[in-house]
């Protein structure tokens, strides 16, 4: 029965079935109830938390990483994916503080200073939520104290800092300073993004990592 | 079902009623003064039969001038089928042509002599000799046989193509005056189950042609229901002459009743005058005489209004399929003959280029786009044809197929109702209640649907313009991919009674 449900939790994952009224990648599974149903039924026979993260979830996403670099996905799939495994990750959160399972950790994410720009942080955000991060989004024009105050309160294990104008860029270099001036540059990692950014500029600004893209970042992520 | 074409909601014009109208009245009047010379003599008795003035000319050459009252060819366009079939081996490959609805068919052609040939040899950079790249080096020779099958084969896969007119004159030492006619028919029809159009080269071999279409299609009864061929001849020679043997060919291809277009291909600047509205007051006149002609023979012989206008390039006096104004003499035929409901024949995509490159895209995209949009029904779009027709290349008209899925989807309708808006509105109310206020979940129903375009098919992965490999891969693979050919028994029966094909074109016996 744990098997079955957790290899429908995976199916889902890979069709980007939510809830039980999303459409999946094709109609195989429709009507059917989505990954946040399911989960729910899970939990209730008191299938491990742990079995369920690493293979219904992780293991659907895998396969759904998969799929995009064969291009059989495209970025909208692997959103949909992403945002079903994000849904489940938000039910499981006082399931596994409880049970003291570890997470990958806290991301924060945030668009700079003067800059209004989100499109891209926000697929990053969805991503890496998927992905099994619990990401906390600051929002856009972010101010430099919120950031830091952020960081100092809640403790992430990593930053990202979003940028699309040369003009606002430097403010990732401001913002790096300020964590150091506060003492917390040890204790998060900060990756960095955005159109107007590139590694060089990441390495003068003694910023950890520059992605590309979102999947760049859950690469790098993992890295660490 | 007939295939779809490209229903083109809103046909592109640019004439208005009134310049239609008057054209037709200068056509007409060019018919009566200064007349047609005919080099045939069964047309001028045809035609002198039914009330046109005729009048004998001295000279080497036996012609006559002949005046073509208004009455006949008023009445002639009233005789012409309005809605003309166009059949094939596979019936659903058929094409329904209406006069007064523009709906596009694609089909290739015409008649090259020579064949290009690519190659993809390797380059390397003299300053530093790590760095390679493949070019693609194009390497024309004589059509063959061969090459016909190969292109009627993969235009069979090519998507857009809803017609074959053969794409390569075939050259091959064993082919004569005497078996060309039955060996490019057979090759064609072999490899391609769409509807087949081609001229004649000896009118001896009318009747074995028709009697291989019928052996094809089923007996003579079932050509008439499903005419898989047809024909089209240029009989008229501008300005204003009907030939001798093309006229012959025309008038029995009429009394056999099968279909055929009736074409006329002036020049502007010098086999007619470079001003639009001069080109076009002959070259209606030109096809109308045509289509009188054919009535008169045989009164609802289906007939298309075939035009190939052109302009001279000034450099050459040579055919200019690629300058601006060819496009816009081809949409003014498009409209006068909507202008009397017939469907029309019409050209496009002939490029002055010699070689696929940028210049043969830009040429052939531009012509392919506003002529596709001002609604021919039967649109010789020209697969592959480069160098003003002289040139075939089946790399060009793999291009072509895909640059014609694009022009098919930009000629979608829109889709603007009521339902599709209360949709949207509930769309954007909520996208714009969430946080992230981004469609993106709202695509997924959508992206395998069909209504979202794809990227360009032959995108490289780098910096690299891999177009012309990657299109060459395709090529390859619709090569690889079968098509079904004439079954066996038919086969048997066609190189039984027909004299003059090919062993080596047998399948069946040659063990190819
Ligand atoms: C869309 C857009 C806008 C939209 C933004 C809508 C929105 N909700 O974000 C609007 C119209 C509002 C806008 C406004 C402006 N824009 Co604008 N905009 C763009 C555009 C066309 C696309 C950006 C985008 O969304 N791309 C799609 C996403 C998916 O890609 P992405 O953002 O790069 O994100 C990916 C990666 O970079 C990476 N990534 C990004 N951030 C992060 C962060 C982390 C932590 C990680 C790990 C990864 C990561 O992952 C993402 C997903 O794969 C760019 C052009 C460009 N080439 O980028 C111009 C561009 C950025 N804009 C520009 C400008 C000038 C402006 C304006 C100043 C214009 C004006 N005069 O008003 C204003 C900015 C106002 C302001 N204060 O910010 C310029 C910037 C030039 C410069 N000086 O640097 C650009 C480059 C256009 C141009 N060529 O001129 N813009």
């Amino acid at each position: 029965m744990s098997k079955d449900i957790i290899a429908t939790i995976k199916e889902n994952v890979i069709q980007g079935r939510k809830t039980q009224g999303d459409v999946g990648i094709d109609d195989s599974l429709a009507g059917t109830p989505g990954v946040v149903e399911l989960l729910q039924q899970a939990l209730k026979s008191n299938v491990s938390p742990q079995v369920i993260i690493s293979e219904g979830l992780t293991a659907g996403m895998q396969v759904v990483g998969e799929k995009f670099s064969t291009k059989e996905y495209f970025i909208p799939d692997m959103l949909a994916s992403a945002e079903a495994v994000g849904a489940a990750m938000d039910i499981m959160k006082p399931v596994l503080e409880s049970a003291n399972v570890e997470t990958k950790g806290k991301f924060a994410i945030a668009t700079v200073k003067g800059d209004i720009h989100d499109i891209g942080k926000n697929i990053v955000a969805i991503l890496l939520k998927g992905a099994g991060y619990e990401v906390h989004d600051l929002g856009i024009d972010v101010p430099t104290e919120k950031v830091v105050e952020f960081v100092k309160e809640e403790k992430p294990g990593y930053l990202g800092l979003s940028a699309l104008l040369t003009t606002t860029m430097t403010e990732m270099g401001v913002v790096i300073k300020a964590l150091e001036e506060n003492k917390l540059r040890s204790s998060v990692k900060v990756l960095i993004g955005g159109a107007a950014v590139s590694e060089e500029f990441a390495q003068e600004i003694g910023a950890d990592a520059y992605c590309v893209n979102a999947f760049d970042a859950v690469k790098v992520l993992e890295g660490y | 079902m007939p295939r779809k074409g490209i229903l083109v909601d809103r046909p592109f014009e640019r004439l208005t009623r009134e310049q239609a109208e008057l054209i037709h009245q200068a056509s007409m009047q060019i018919l009566t003064d200064p007349g047609l010379i005919s080099f045939n003599r069964e047309a001028v008795d045809i035609l002198h039969s039914h009330g046109a003035a005729v009048e004998s000319i001295a000279g080497d050459h036996q012609s006559w001038q002949v005046k073509i009252p208004e009455q006949l060819v008023l009445k002639a366009l009233d005789t012409a089928p309005k809605t003309v079939k166009l059949g094939a081996r596979n019936p659903d490959n058929a094409l329904i042509m209406h006069g007064d609805e523009p709906r596009v068919y694609l089909i290739t052609g015409s008649e090259t002599n020579i064949w290009l040939d690519v190659d993809f040899p390797t380059y390397v950079n003299k300053a530093d000799p790590t760095k390679e790249i493949r070019v693609p080096e194009f390497k024309p020779r004589r059509g063959t046989i061969d090459d016909l099958c190969q292109s009627a084969h993969v235009c069979e896969h090519l998507e857009m193509v809803d017609g074959y007119i053969r794409t390569v004159n075939i050259q091959d030492r064993d082919i004569t005056e005497e078996n060309k006619d039955v060996n490019k028919f057979f090759a064609s029809l072999n490899n391609n189950t769409k509807h087949f159009m081609s001229g004649l080269t000896s009118l001896k071999q009318l009747d074995n042609v028709v009697r291989m279409a019928e052996l094809i299609a089923g007996g003579k009864k079932a050509l008439e229901d499903n005419p898989i061929i047809s024909f089209i001849t240029c009989l008229v020679k501008s300005p204003l002459q009907f030939v001798d043997d093309t006229t012959e060919t025309f008038i029995e291809v009429c009394r056999r009743g099968l279909p055929i277009v009736v074409s006329s291909s002036p020049q502007a600047g010098t086999t007619a005058p470079i001003k639009e509205a001069g080109i076009m007051a002959q070259i209606n006149a030109e096809v109308l005489a045509g289509i009188t002609l054919g009535q008169l023979v045989k009164p609802g012989t289906p007939v298309l209004y075939g035009s190939v206008p052109v302009r001279a390039r000034m450099d050459t006096l040579g055919d200019s399929y690629g300058s601006v104004e060819t496009s816009q003499y081809n949409i003014d035929c498009v409209q006068m003959a909507r202008f009397y409901r017939i469907p029309n024949y019409s050209t496009s995509g002939v490029c002055d280029s010699k070689i696929p490159g940028q210049q043969s895209s830009i040429e052939r995209l531009f012509s392919d786009m506003v002529v596709t949009m001002s609604g021919p029904q039967y649109l010789h779009c020209a697969f592959g044809l480069l160098d003003c027709n002289s040139v075939f290349c089946l790399l060009q008209a793999v291009l072509d197929d895909t640059h014609f899925k694009m022009i098919e989807f930009f000629l979608r309708q829109p889709r603007v109702d009521q339902p599709e808006l209360e949709a949207m509105l509930k769309q954007i109310r909520d996208v714009v209640a969430t946080s992230q206020k981004l469609y993106i979940g709202h695509i997924r129903p959508v992206l395998r649907s069909g209504e979202i375009s794809g990227v360009y098919p032959f995108e490289g992965s780098g910096e690299a313009d891999d177009v012309f490999e990657l299109a060459h891969e395709r090529m390859k693979e619709l090569l690889a991919r079968p098509v079904e050919h004439i079954d066996r028994e038919t086969t048997a029966r066609i190189f039984e009674e027909i004299p003059g094909i090919l062993p080596r074109l047998n399948i069946y016996e040659s063990g190819s």
